[in-house]
């Protein structure tokens, strides 16, 4: 087994955690604004820029990289918007022309600079962690690991200075035009910045982690979150959360999966499946938007009109039958048996709505009559006005009556009750009960 | 040719530009061309000041964008807009704005509050967050579209008229002397609509002038003092009263301007 080490491990864990933190700022505002396409398109289109920038300068100098981004951001976003205007796609097809046709310009330049600078397309893509901590000089703070920490706090300089511009050009770019913020100079900017972003965090993480970051943290947060400043928030902690577990896995992952202890997962792709892990555990279990919380409310409100359904049934009951008090059994064949019907039962004799008599029949009891009133009168209340104001035929008033009563709440209800509340029958001649 | 219109109104000679300096919104001899075919034609309006105007005319006529190319939001192919005899530019801040409530993600994390404080973002200066009597001016606008126990709901979980009530009360805290409004009428509940025309007539009473781009023909002679009945070229603009006829909506809304359709689409075909 591979033997920890601060100094090695130390600077992996740091440069994932500032490229990740860094991606998922400007990530958030393309997940927000709906073009989350946009940041895998300038994160591959960066590459001739780079390649053009070395070829110039025969350097790998942070200056003509950063140039070389800028330049490639603002063309991608301009040829897309120009390629959408004109060429009769709509945006995704157009990014998708303006990035792959750079991206293998960039490919086919990188070969050239290749041979002048020590550049490597496979590094490009997947990036080299690992190699990181190799390039500090007599101990220092390794290279890439400035470029990705000035990266990081240049976007929370970024977000922290233009966060009100930001907002508002992403919730309703016309306005902010109006206004005076021009929504479509914060476009670029916001491309720019991607673009940077990209550029200090590709030697040391790859595209394809990139890319991740940009989309993945935020979307997690998004799922979590109602307030901007929350999501943004969100994001960024996930993003963190992921580059530590991702270096963590990578390290200790083989052992624990029983295979050879020697060869390391690479540390990028492994942040890389453990936020796509995270957001996977979110869309399951998020409190509100999670599918668990979503089936956890449908399976409620399906009990709920069940528990309904019997109360109107025993009311109905005994307005035809009164004093006589019905089987058990036939209230569960009524609605339909089934473990659902014998829950609903079970819940509203805890209610103490529903009391049994004897061993097999079951009566409402005060409290369950007075609920049970209510959705009798607002069934019939509601066909008097659908018979009031619309053609329908007396035999289809029944099931749209059956269906809304569930939903009425006490606000409709009243409203209701104000609007009919005279009728004194239903249209099928029944008594509206007060 | 000019196009017909009420004889009471405001002429333009052609050639020589003229702006109505104390008119909340003079338009002078506009056009406005998507992919060349153009959506307006010689557009001639000033707008009377204090007055809520209706903005009617059929799908396509070129209602919104008139409203956002008077706000430098679509380019001009020619003419020119001047609001109270300057350059919108010049008079952002006594500008308010409301777009179509299709036009924005409900679905975007932000309460209510929050959306409405954006109307304040005008008067702040850049880089620099809303102060809390920003919120405070957000929060009283909120009440008065009868939306303050809303505030902090998100916005999703607004109804469709509530949502428009907080565009409204998103307008009224830009305080601006013209309001141009696209639609605020669609899809709304009657509650919001009567709300929407209680706030309306309280702008007009101190003193602002309002252009309501508006659907419903018969609410029309109600709801404004003024209309412009638009179909690519203005039909006819004037008081309601005198310009809102039988024969005028015949004009706009009959097939009798089916030339004009076809000549833009043989120029948009040219080109």
């Amino acid at each position: 087994m591979m033997e920890w080490d601060v100094n090695i491990d130390g600077w992996i864990i740091a440069a994932g955690i500032c490229s990740a933190m860094a991606c998922a700022l400007p990530g958030t505002f393309l997940v927000l604004r709906k073009m989350s396409l946009m940041g895998d398109a300038i994160s591959h289109a960066v590459l001739p820029g780079l390649a053009i920038a070395f070829l110039i300068t025969n350097s790998r100098g942070v200056l003509p990289m950063f140039i070389g981004a800028v330049i490639v951001g603002i063309l991608t976003a301009v040829g897309t918007q120009v390629i959408t205007r004109h060429g009769k796609v709509e945006s995704g097809a157009a990014m998708g022309v303006v990035f792959s046709i750079l991206f293998a310009l960039g490919l086919v330049l990188i070969r050239q600079a290749a041979d002048h600078v020590d550049l490597d397309p496979q590094c490009v893509l997947y990036g080299n962690l690992s190699q990181i901590p190799l390039d500090a000089l007599d101990g220092g703070v390794p290279p890439a690991v400035v470029n990705v920490a000035l990266a990081l706090l240049l976007n929370i300089i970024f977000v922290c200075a233009l966060y009100k511009e930001l907002k508002i050009c992403a919730f309703d770019p016309q306005l902010a035009t109006t206004l005076g913020i021009n929504a479509n100079v914060m476009h670029y900017l916001l491309m720019v910045v991607v673009a940077v972003t990209t550029v200090a965090s590709f030697e040391a993480v790859g595209s394809i982690l990139v890319i991740a970051m940009l989309i993945v943290p935020a979307a997690t947060a998004r799922l979590l979150s109602d307030r901007m400043g929350t999501t943004l928030v969100l994001a960024v902690i996930v993003a963190g959360v992921s580059a530590v577990l991702g270096h963590l896995l990578a390290f200790r992952g083989p052992g624990w999966l029983g295979l050879d202890p020697s060869v390391a997962i690479e540390t990028a792709a492994m942040i890389a499946v453990v936020t796509g892990v995270l957001f996977l555990i979110t869309l399951v279990f998020a409190p509100r938007y999670g599918l668990v919380g979503k089936w956890y409310h449908r399976a409620r409100l399906t009990l709920q009109i069940v528990r309904e359904d019997m109360l109107g049934i025993l009311y109905r009951w005994g307005e035809h039958r009164p004093g006589e008090d019905i089987f058990k059994e036939d209230l569960l064949s009524a609605v339909g048996r089934g473990t659902l019907a014998r829950i609903a039962l079970g819940s509203l004799q805890r209610r103490k709505a529903v009391e049994s008599i004897g061993s097999d029949r079951v009566r409402l009891s005060a409290t369950g009559r007075d609920a049970a009133t209510k959705l009798v009168r607002d069934h019939r209340l509601w066909e008097g006005y659908m018979a009031t104001h619309f053609d329908i035929p007396l035999d289809h008033l029944h099931e749209p009556a059956e269906r809304i009563e569930h939903y009425l709440g006490d606000d409709l209800s009243e409203q209701l009750q104000k609007e009919m509340g005279d009728l004194g029958e239903d249209p099928h001649g029944r008594k509206i009960p007060e | 040719m000019s196009p017909s219109r009420s004889p009471d109104h405001r002429r333009f000679e052609h050639d020589q530009v003229h702006h109505d300096d104390d008119s909340p919104l003079s338009i002078h001899d506009m056009t406005v061309a998507y992919h060349r075919k153009p959506v307006l034609w010689d557009i001639d309006y000033a707008a009377p000041q204090g007055k809520l105007v209706g903005i009617v005319g059929p799908n396509g006529a070129g209602k919104s964008t008139l409203i956002k190319a008077c706000l430098d939001l679509v380019p001009r192919a020619s003419g020119s807009v001047r609001i109270y005899g300057k350059s919108y530019k010049e008079q952002r801040r006594v500008v308010g704005y409301v777009p179509q409530r299709e036009s924005v993600d409900w679905d975007f994390p932000a309460s209510a509050l929050d959306v409405v404080t954006m109307g304040r973002y005008g008067r702040i200066p850049w880089c620099i967050p809303p102060r809390k009597n920003d919120k405070e001016a957000a929060l009283h606008a909120l009440n008065q579209v009868g939306m303050g126990d809303y505030a902090f709901r998100q916005i999703s979980k607004l109804s469709g008229g509530q949502q428009q009530r907080v565009f409204l009360a998103r307008a009224l805290v830009q305080d601006a002397r013209v309001y141009f409004m696209d639609e605020p009428f669609a899809g709304v509940d009657a509650a919001t609509e009567a709300a929407i025309v209680t706030l309306l007539r309280e702008l007009r009473e101190r003193g602002r002038t309002v252009l309501v781009v508006h659907h419903d023909l018969q609410t029309v002679p109600e709801y404004f003092d003024e209309v412009l009945l638009l179909n690519m070229r203005i039909v006819a603009a004037g008081p309601t009263s005198s310009v809102y006829t039988e024969e005028n909506l015949q004009k706009t809304y009959g097939g009798r301007l089916t030339l004009l359709t076809e000549a833009a689409e043989a120029i948009a075909r040219s080109g």
